[in-house]
């Protein structure tokens, strides 16, 4: 055992290199072409599939597997880059099991689906492993639009727009662009720099020009950017962090779970990160999850994730849940945080248990706590942005919000499921909205 | 994307891939929605006199299926049309007019005299299809008739309605052949020798399915019996290549065009044919199958493969059938070992069953289940390979010239020497002397 395994406070190194890198490794990896063959053979090419209404971006799953099927995963990659140009990321990132996987008529017949997301792994890593991009882009319109934001909305959008012709600028906060895929999903979901790849990959299209570390309202305003393109499309994902509301939320100690995703995700040698024995998450959502998961995998000693509602209530899937608790991690739930002890730095977390209403019970439990992140959802932040819609840019038909001209999608639009896909669904229409309303 | 448009007798379409004749292709609903689905041509399904027809009200079609339910070939009882032929034109008419650059050929089958054969072809003219598909091909209940492959297994009914329908229209005709006879060149020919300006092969081959083990009846029952029927799909690719293959390397026959037809079910399944000499090809049983959409696989499949291969359609068509020869004129040179590769051996001893059992027991097996070839033993008759469920783990290696064969005792030569010249050869030991 490392000396450190055992010792409290928030510490680097409690883990074995070789362990480190086990729990951190691909967590599906790669189908081999003997596996993929076998695995598209299950697929029966069902008529006007249900898997393809549930994926938000409509591929059409059936053809693309038989495609593999055939021996041309070339082709197969062109068909699921046709509706989404993060199909690589989504393969890796999307919850399946409540999407495309769960309404495969299998799941339904057999409980066990195509393995629809492995393939579309195979698929796109093939081709992407070859370096083609399977797009050329149209002649040049001259118009210009502004994307804020490089996360899956934006680079959705930019590489749609771009694809017709016109010319793109993308401003991001950030150093690198990818937004949430750079530093936000789990680690072991996206290995080996995949999202910056991915990025690089997708801007061989040509026609789009990066400006990192430049943020609406600090470096450039809408209505500057309104003046200066033919459009703008919103894409920053959100920013903030909700609070807990808690007298104490300010002892160290206590962390937004994103943050610590992010130093995660961009650390360069994980036994150098910091993480606490015991560990407490306060939320129910994919961000507690891989918190909680990561957490543990650095080698916390005791990783509590607490729900304030029932587990079927949890926006984490039920495949998510199973893999956190296979992990070690404590699932709590109908438990709302109420104080927090300690002195300067956090001690304890106090909780009380309610109904699925939140009613408080009056139980009260405490857990340990040397590092506690919170995970209870991010929100929009920025000001002079179009009409609001309870706490994100209000939006109509594909995109389009209160201001003529500006078009929003992704996490910072209202109406969507918080999904990499999702984004690039939303991105991707918002785009084709933006081309057929520049020819107009 | 490689160009597939295709000019078969100056026919043209977008793309190789027609549906073959049968219930895909029977009526004006199916066919509109099978070239918006992206199908390069139809033949429409085959017209006859009215009245017409009557098919069984019962089931019309068995199958074989895979383990995980996958149909591996399929069999059928059904006849020509049976709608009423003017309703028929009509719709062919109407289908045309609205897709102009897709292949519209009509199949035809009507009693075996001049007269009818004349009056049909008139009227199919008068559609504006683009040729015609002579069926000489339905085994069942059409040939009870003497039609279908009652007219197909004799070469001279054959070139007698070939001729006919020549002589009565300015549409290209195509001949349908069936498989169901010991020689397909002598039927081939007889089209050619009628005027035929195409052939279209395989229709379906005569068969049984199944057997219903508590009826006691062939499957599809009907009421308690069953007739035989008609295969397709998968299982009659293999027996479809190789009758493609008969005509495209016959030197008579080498300047007849042919459509390919056979179990085509994928892209891959086309280019074989295409590489056999087909000009293009007509599919029935996977677009059963799977629906009209499958065309979209085919198309970007081949497209690829046309790319990665840089060639042109043309280019594919017959490049394989220089490579098709007689038993007689391969290489006894060419000398082979198998190779086990033992980082991909799974240890299951297929191998060692197949080759200890009923071949050359040129494998060996150790106590720890290492599987070996014995070079001494091994004839390289490749069944090790073909029973082996991990792909590529038994390869078939190449012995160079100048090593000693151990099974032989011989020195592998350099050059090219088949039967006609080897001395156990007693005709060639004639000609030597
Ligand atoms: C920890 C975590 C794990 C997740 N795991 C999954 C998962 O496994 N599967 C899944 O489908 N979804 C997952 N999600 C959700 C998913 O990541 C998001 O839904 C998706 O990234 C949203 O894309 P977006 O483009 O709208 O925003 P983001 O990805 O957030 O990108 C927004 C971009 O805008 C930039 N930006 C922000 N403000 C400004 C500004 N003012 N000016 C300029 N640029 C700005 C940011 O730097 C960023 O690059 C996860 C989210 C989190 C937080
Ligand atoms: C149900 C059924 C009906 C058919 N009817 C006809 C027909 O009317 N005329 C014809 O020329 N061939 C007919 N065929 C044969 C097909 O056109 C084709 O030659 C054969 O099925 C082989 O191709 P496949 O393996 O792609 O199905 C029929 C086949 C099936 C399965
Ligand atoms: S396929 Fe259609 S017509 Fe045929 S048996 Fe089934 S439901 Fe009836």
């Amino acid at each position: 055992m490392k000396p450190n395994a055992l010792a409290e406070g928030i510490r680097p190194g409690r883990m074995e290199p070789e362990a480190l890198a086990e729990g951190f490794c691909d967590i599906h990896p790669p189908l081999t072409p003997h596996e993929a063959a076998v695995a598209a053979d299950r697929c029966y090419f069902c008529h006007d599939a249900p898997c393809i209404a549930a994926c938000p971006t409509e591929i059409d799953i059936p053809l693309f597997i038989r495609q593999i099927a055939t021996g041309t995963p070339e082709a197969a990659a062109k068909t699921i880059f046709e509706q989404n140009i993060l199909g690589g990321m989504c393969a890796r990132v999307c919850p399946t099991e409540t999407l495309c996987e769960e309404a495969c008529v299998r799941e339904v017949a057999e409980q066990d689906p195509v393995e629809i997301g492995r393939l579309q792994r195979y698929a796109t890593d093939t081709l992407m492993e070859a370096g083609v991009h399977p797009f050329e882009r149209a002649a040049p319109t001259g118009k210009r639009v502004a994307v804020v934001g490089a996360g899956p909305a934006g680079l959705a959008c930019a590489h749609r727009l771009a694809m017709k012709g016109h010319e793109v600028v993308i401003y991001d906060a950030r150093e690198k662009p990818g937004g949430l895929n750079e530093y936000g999903i789990a680690a072991y979901k996206t290995v080996d720099g995949f999202a910056e790849r991915e990025v690089e990959w997708l801007m061989q299209i040509g026609g789009i020009r990066l400006e990192q570390g430049r943020a609406l309202g600090r470096d450039v305003t809408l209505g500057e950017l309104r003046q200066d393109f033919d459009a703008v499309f919103l894409g920053m994902g959100l920013g903030a962090v909700n609070a807990l509301g808690l007298e104490g939320e300010d002892r160290s100690g206590i962390d937004d779970a994103v943050d610590f995703i992010a130093e995660l995700r961009q650390a360069e040698d994980l036994a150098r990160l910091p993480v606490g024995r015991d560990v407490v998450v306060i939320g129910g959502g994919m961000t507690a999850v891989d918190a909680a998961v990561q957490a543990k995998l650095l080698g916390a000693l005791n990783v509590t994730m607490v729900y304030r509602r029932s587990r079927a209530r949890m926006n984490a899937s039920r495949k998510e849940q199973d893999h956190a608790a296979r992990r070690g991690v404590k699932i709590v739930t109908n438990a709302v945080p109420v104080a927090v002890h300690g002195n300067g730095a956090v001690r304890e977390v106090e909780f009380e248990f309610v109904e699925d209403d939140l009613t408080p019970t009056g139980e009260r439990f405490r857990l340990p706590a040397d590092q506690v992140f919170k995970a209870i959802g991010q929100r929009l932040e920025g000001e002079g942005l179009p009409e609001i819609d309870r706490g994100k840019i209000a939006v109509t038909g594909a995109g389009r919000t209160s201001v003529e001209g500006v078009w929003a999608g992704g996490d910072c639009a209202a109406g969507g499921d918080d999904l990499t896909v999702t984004a690039v669904a939303q991105g991707r229409d918002a785009a084709e909205d933006i081309h057929a309303a520049l020819g107009r | 994307m490689a160009n597939l448009a295709t000019d078969f007798l100056g026919i043209k379409s977008p793309n190789p891939f027609w549906l073959a004749s049968a219930p895909p292709t029977d009526k004006e609903y199916n066919v509109r929605r099978a070239f918006d689905a992206g199908w390069g041509g139809v033949v429409w399904k085959t017209l006859g006199l009215d009245p017409a027809i009557v098919n069984v009200n019962g089931p019309r079609y068995g199958a074989v299926w895979g383990p995980d339910r996958r149909l591996m070939g399929m069999n059928n009882i059904e006849l020509i049309t049976d709608r009423p032929l003017e309703t028929n034109l009509e719709e062919i008419k109407a289908v045309k007019r609205d897709y102009p650059d897709r292949a519209m050929i009509v199949s035809l089958m009507v009693p075996c005299e001049e007269e009818p054969w004349a009056w049909i072809l008139k009227r199919v003219e008068e559609t504006g299809a683009d040729g015609v598909e002579l069926n000489f091909g339905c085994p069942h209940g059409m040939s009870e008739r003497g039609m279908g492959s009652a007219v197909g297994q004799v070469p001279e009914y054959i070139e007698m309605v070939t001729r006919w329908c020549k002589a009565n229209t300015r549409m290209p005709v195509i001949v349908k052949l069936t498989p169901n006879v010991t020689d397909i060149r002598k039927p081939a020919a007889a089209a050619l020798a009628g005027g035929a300006d195409a052939v279209s092969l395989i229709n379906t081959v005569n068969s049984i399915t199944s057997v219903d083990l508590d009826l006691f009846a062939p499957e599809p029952t009907i009421d308690g019996k069953g007739a035989h029927g008609g295969y397709c799909g998968p299982a009659v690719k293999p027996i479809a290549l190789n009758m493609v293959a008969e005509i495209a390397r016959t030197p008579e026959l080498s300047r007849l065009p042919i459509s390919g037809i056979g179990g085509i079910t994928t892209w891959r399944d086309a280019a074989e044919f295409l590489a056999l000499g087909a000009g293009n090809v007509q599919v029935c049983t996977a677009a059963m199958t799977y629906g009209f959409k499958i065309v979209q696989e085919m198309i970007s499949g081949l497209s690829q493969y046309l790319d990665e291969k840089q060639i042109a359609l043309p280019e594919l068509v017959g490049r394989a059938v220089p490579n098709v020869v007689d038993w007689n004129a391969l290489n006894l040179n060419y000398v082979t070992k198998a190779r086990i590769d033992q980082d991909k051996c799974i240890k299951c001893g297929r191998c060692y069953a197949a080759c200890e059992d009923t071949s050359h027991q040129a494998i060996s097996m150790s106590p720890d289940r290492k599987f070996e070839v014995i070079d001494a033993e091994c004839v390289a008759c490749n069944l090790c390979v073909n029973v082996c469920p991990v792909e590529d783990c038994i390869t078939m290696e190449r012995m160079a010239a100048g090593e000693v064969d151990p099974r032989t005792g011989e020195v592998v030569r350099e050059e090219y020497a088949n039967w006609t010249t080897h001395p156990n050869n007693p005709a060639a030991a004639k000609a030597a002397e």
